[in-house]
């Protein structure tokens, strides 16, 4: 480790960018965190100046899908500079070191750069059985986030494992699995939720956080606003065919091949706030629903609960697969039908001295009307 | 056989008559436009998504018709303050002896059919009325949830009040679902509500039907 602070614009030199490169990265990311364009002065200065922030990356329950989709963002800058040399102190994905050496590393960082590090963590916390489903080195996971989190500056839960469990915690969630935020309290927490995340809006967190030393603005359930505050539907070009009515049917009707809106095929895109319909994936090659394909809505909270995926509405709890809360409600609604249709000829039974009674009183009083 | 002498009262005022019939009309729309945006109509068509809009008007209509519906609401709690003794809060909610006693008799005498005796209730008897205070917390979680759906896409402060509901409920899929669910208490309560009407017009003979028209019902007269 250097004692010297090194900054990005050191270590990028380093590796040979060109200073134009550089400021088309800076320029490029300021426009992804959503800052105004006088905002690439702030985000060159403090690459410039700023010495890298200490990170400390965690997998748990996971299947690293957040870290593959990281390393394949469409600007090298990110991976080279931010991931790969850089940053990274720790993360068993991707460091050299293994066992005493890798803990090693951990906790030297953890020490010497007490209260500045970022912990990033990827999966989700089992919790059942004091979180003996997921242990490294030893020790639970449980037991690391707890320690790593005390003296961290910030933590980014990357992925939807970490903010809100994904298929860990989904029915029946035998081990547990619980997101960061509900585990940790006290410390900022930015939730990057997505299965995966987009490249872009991973680094671009970072970024923002280099940049500005401070969190992002968060919407309610702490994701970055700038990156998850337009559902996947307002920012679909499939929009206006929703607008007018038009949808697809079945995969292989008419309708598909227009390239139609998905919302019958129980697309998630109406629920789902994430930015894949603007900054897409694969360096903005496409999305799902540009291969004609519904959105999961794989950045939502218990999405693999939510299905079928391709029925709009989910299968409403404790009755079969595909029955809907609209099949359950024809049921109770025609079985109210009959209810009535039987009271109705009850009344009639039971009550017939009370309304003969009230119909001859009634009639006297017309015979005697005039009055 | 003697004759039944009727007196008229004046029972529901015309706030809440106008109250009635705007939330009949708006819960109407909302559900017809509700269940079409949860299960639009299948349309084969070759023709530019430029040329119509008709889901979108669907949804219009239901926007409109969610801020008619909340006001109305509004305007029904605080009718619930100052109206007549008919339409005040105290008869929506179970909190006397005597109002227990009375759901009991109701159930007994309309919906179980095991006693037969006339009931002296003139507005709301308990039991209907605690069913209309069922009705208004359906109401207000309507309210929330379409609001916290809606604040997405508003500018305007009236949904943000709402939109701590995704949050809580985990996110727009849970708060659609449920907003979804609760249309069909809306179609059920209709049926019964429509039905019981027609059954105490035909039974007890007091003008309940057009009683929410003119405002009127009829009672025996006390000797």
């Amino acid at each position: 480790m250097n004692e010297n602070p090194v900054t990005y614009w050191d270590e990028m030199k380093r590796h040979g960018y060109s200073r134009r490169d550089f400021l088309k990265f800076c320029t490029w990311m300021t426009a992804f965190i959503g800052v105004e364009a006088s905002g690439v002065g702030k985000v060159v200065k403090a690459m410039e100046t700023k010495p890298r922030i200490p990170v400390v990356w965690f997998h748990f329950q996971e299947c690293t899908c957040c870290s593959e989709s990281f390393i394949r963002s469409s600007h090298p800058i990110v991976a080279d500079v931010i991931l790969d040399k850089i940053s990274l102190d720790y993360t068993e994905t991707l460091q050299a070191a293994a066992g005493k050496q890798a803990e090693e590393a951990l906790h030297n960082t953890m020490k010497k750069y007490k209260g500045e590090y970022l912990m990033l963590v990827e999966g989700s916390i089992p919790t059942e059985e004091d979180g003996v489903y997921c242990c490294i080195g030893g020790r639970t996971a449980l037991d690391i986030v707890k320690e790593a989190a005390q003296n961290a500056k910030a933590i980014i839960a990357w992925g939807s494992c970490a903010s809100n469990g994904c298929i860990q915690s989904s029915k029946p969630n035998p081990t547990g699995a619980t997101p960061i935020h509900k585990i940790i309290s006290g410390k900022p927490i930015i939730n990057v939720p997505g299965c995966p995340p987009i490249a872009e809006v991973m680094a671009g967190t970072i970024v923002y956080l280099l940049a500005f030393d401070r969190i992002p603005q968060l919407d309610g359930l702490g994701r970055p606003k700038a990156f998850y505050s337009r559902r996947v539907h307002d920012t679909c070009y499939r929009r206006p065919n929703y607008d007018a009515g038009l949808f697809v049917n079945a995969f292989d009707d008419e309708n598909a091949k227009r390239g139609y809106c998905l919302y019958k095929m129980g697309c998630r895109g109406p629920v789902t706030y994430n930015s894949c319909a603007v900054i897409k994936w694969n360096n903005g090659v496409s999305y799902p629903i540009q291969s004609g394909h519904g959105c999961i809505g794989c950045s939502e909270a218990h999405f693999w609960d939510n299905g079928p995926f391709y029925q709009h509405l989910a299968s409403f709890p404790g009755f079969g697969i595909e029955t809907t809360a609209d099949d359950i409600g024809v049921v109770v609604g025609a079985a109210t039908v009959a209810g009535v249709a039987a009271h109705a000829i009850s009344t009639n039974i039971r009550k017939r001295k009370l309304i003969k009674e009230g119909i001859e009183n009634g009639s006297v009083t017309e015979k005697k009307g005039g009055e | 056989m003697e004759r039944v002498i009727s007196e008229r009262v004046y029972v529901w005022q015309l706030p809440v008559r106008i109250y009635h019939w705007i939330n009949a009309l708006c819960v109407a729309a909302l559900a017809v436009t509700g269940y079409l945006i949860g299960r639009p109509l299948a349309v084969q068509s070759a023709a530019e998504a430029s040329y119509s809009y008709w889901f979108g008007q669907i949804r219009f209509i239901h926007f409109v018709a969610a801020f008619i519906f909340f006001f109305n609401f509004l305007f029904r709690i605080y009718w619930g303050f100052v109206g007549n003794k008919f339409a005040q809060w105290r008869n929506f909610i179970i909190h006397r002896k005597s109002q227990v006693q009375e759901a009991v008799d109701v159930l007994k005498i309309d919906i179980l059919q095991t006693q037969s005796k006339p009931l002296e209730s003139v507005g709301h008897n308990s039991l209907a009325g605690f069913t209309y205070f069922i009705t208004f917390l359906v109401f207000l979680f309507q309210c929330i949830t379409g609001f916290g759906m809606y604040a997405a896409m508003s500018d305007s402060w009236l949904p943000h009040m709402f939109a701590w509901i995704v949050p809580l409920m985990g996110g727009d899929f849970a708060v659609r679902q449920w907003h979804h669910v609760m249309m069909w208490f809306f179609i059920i309560f209709s049926i019964i509500h429509v039905y019981l009407v027609f059954y105490h017009d035909y039974v007890e003979g007091r003008g309940i039907i057009s009683s929410m028209a003119g405002g009127w019902k009829f009672i025996e007269k006390k000797k």
